[in-house]
């Protein structure tokens, strides 16, 4: 067997990740995180009616950023994750976990040189991916808008 | 030649394992000398406890042996291999480090076998463990993170095992000869796939030891590789297959045996720990009972960083066999 037919030979003796039931297991556990967050936008709206539809999206997502930083603590999240794949990682709440987890495994180095440090060590390149796209896209609504 | 012979056959005189949690959940359980169910080991993290672990297993055998050994030659998966030089602190005897990514428990015997067999020193103590925790650190992501693992993975085993050899003649089990591995990549770039990355070092050093020693897969009680897991195992019976020397049924790879399938283990367990606490517990006890008479354990090691994996190389892996068995005079 060269590299190559090994190589093929691997992957077809490998098991693969089950599509549909992850799938399925996703759209429900990110579905629920969804409806929690509209559940609570409604509930503020009750509670706070002074406050504008912006005001409401910023607390809805706070609460839900503090819900899933508390389950991360108290070591729900991961179990969570694992059942759910991307349904909870792609909702606000992943991004919570995924700055949490980072937090809490490194503050065995302390405060500054751990926690500080690696707390953006998942969620980091998010940011820097999104800042960067978001720019870009500023940048092309500028400029078409210079010939309209 | 690639294979040494140990005209000595320097004799195991005493062996400990210690095991965690998840592992003392598994088929092995009975045949740990110690479980400690903490991960934390009572210390204050997890890499400390790691190192509780190692002088655990040290003393055990040594006191297993009642023989006050020379030398120690151990090693672990941690950056610089924190978890056996701080250890050795508390051990305190002279001590030569040893990297040998998961082949480390195999590779530390051969060191210790050769010092023994030359007659440079009396008695010394080979050793290997890992940490689920302190792996996942290093290697993969925050233990809280919630991901899932690809089906491919494997679970590194929490524990450490520690052999005791000597050139007194007190003991029936001998290390009688060892073949060395070659470092072996075909390419494969999977972090979350080591078996595949391992088993064709596997396969070379077996076959190089089969026809060094001009023996068969038949002529042994038992072959054990350390930690291949599901697939390295099935590729590990192909590849020999293709080279002739055809595994039977008295093979066995210990990162299957640790573990049932639904602990959620995936392909199986892995580590420096895994085939450790296997020899120093279930195969050497089964010496002692008298059912084994001869066996090749081989550990199996895959030599990346986290560096070299980012920069896109792929993951070479190395297999060091060492034959173990009965020896009368």
């Amino acid at each position: 067997m060269d590299e190559q037919q090994y190589a093929q030979y691997i992957k077809k003796i490998s098991p693969k990740s089950k599509v549909w039931s992850s799938l399925l297991r996703a759209f429900l556990v990110g579905g629920l995180i969804c409806l929690v967050g509209e559940g609570l936008g409604a509930l503020y709206q009750l509670w706070l009616p002074a406050y504008d539809q912006t005001q409401i999206g910023s607390l809805v997502s706070c609460t839900l950023i503090l819900i899933a930083s508390i389950l991360t603590g108290i070591g729900v999240y991961d179990k969570i994750g694992y059942f759910a794949g991307g349904g909870s990682i792609v909702p606000i709440t992943g991004f919570s976990n995924s700055i949490t987890s980072a937090a809490m495994e490194f503050r065995k180095e302390g405060i500054i040189f751990g926690t500080c440090a690696n707390m953006f060590k998942i969620a980091g390149p998010v940011i820097v991916v999104g800042v960067a796209v978001a720019m870009l896209c500023g940048l092309g609504y500028f400029i078409v808008g210079l010939f309209l | 030649m690639s294979t040494i012979i140990f005209k000595q056959k320097p004799r195991i005189i005493g062996w400990y394992s210690v095991a965690g949690k998840k592992e003392s959940q598994g088929p092995l359980r009975e045949t740990f000398s110690r479980i400690v169910t903490d991960e934390y080991f009572g210390e204050k993290t997890h890499e400390m406890a790691e190192r509780k672990f190692f002088v655990t297993a040290i003393q055990g055998a040594i006191q297993s042996a009642g023989v006050q050994p020379d030398i120690v030659f151990a090693g672990d998966l941690l950056n610089q291999i924190v978890s056996s030089s701080f250890a050795m602190r508390d051990i305190g005897l002279p001590y030569v480090g040893i990297y040998g990514a998961c082949s480390t428990m195999a590779l530390s015997i051969i060191n210790a076998a050769t010092y023994v067999d030359a007659g440079l020193v009396q008695t010394t103590v080979a050793a290997a463990g890992s940490h689920f925790a302190t792996a996942e650190r290093q290697y993969r992501t925050p233990l809280e993170f919630g991901n899932q693992r690809p089906p491919t993975s494997q679970w590194t085993v929490t524990g450490a095992g520690a052999t005791v050899l000597s050139s007194a003649k007190t003991s029936s089990i001998g290390v009688t000869c060892a073949t060395i591995g070659r470092v072996v990549d075909y390419g494969i770039k999977d972090v979350n796939n080591m078996g595949a990355c391992m088993a064709p070092a596997a396969a070379d050093t077996l076959e190089r030891h089969f026809k060094n020693t001009n023996t068969q897969p038949g002529d042994y009680d038992a072959i054990f590789s350390g930690d291949l897991g599901q697939i390295g195992e099935e590729a590990l019976r192909d590849l020999m297959k293709e080279k002739g020397y055809p595994l039977g049924e008295n093979y066995y790879d210990c990162g299957k045996l640790i573990y049932y399938g639904e602990q959620k283990v995936d392909m199986g367990g892995s580590g420096c720990g895994c085939s450790a606490v296997t020899l120093n517990g279930f195969i050497l006890d089964k010496f002692q009972q008298g059912e084994y008479h001869k066996v090749l354990f081989m550990a199996t090691g895959a030599l990346l960083s986290p560096t070299t994996c980012f920069q896109g190389e792929s993951i070479p892996g190395i297999a060091n066999a060492v034959v173990i068995e009965e020896v009368t005079e």
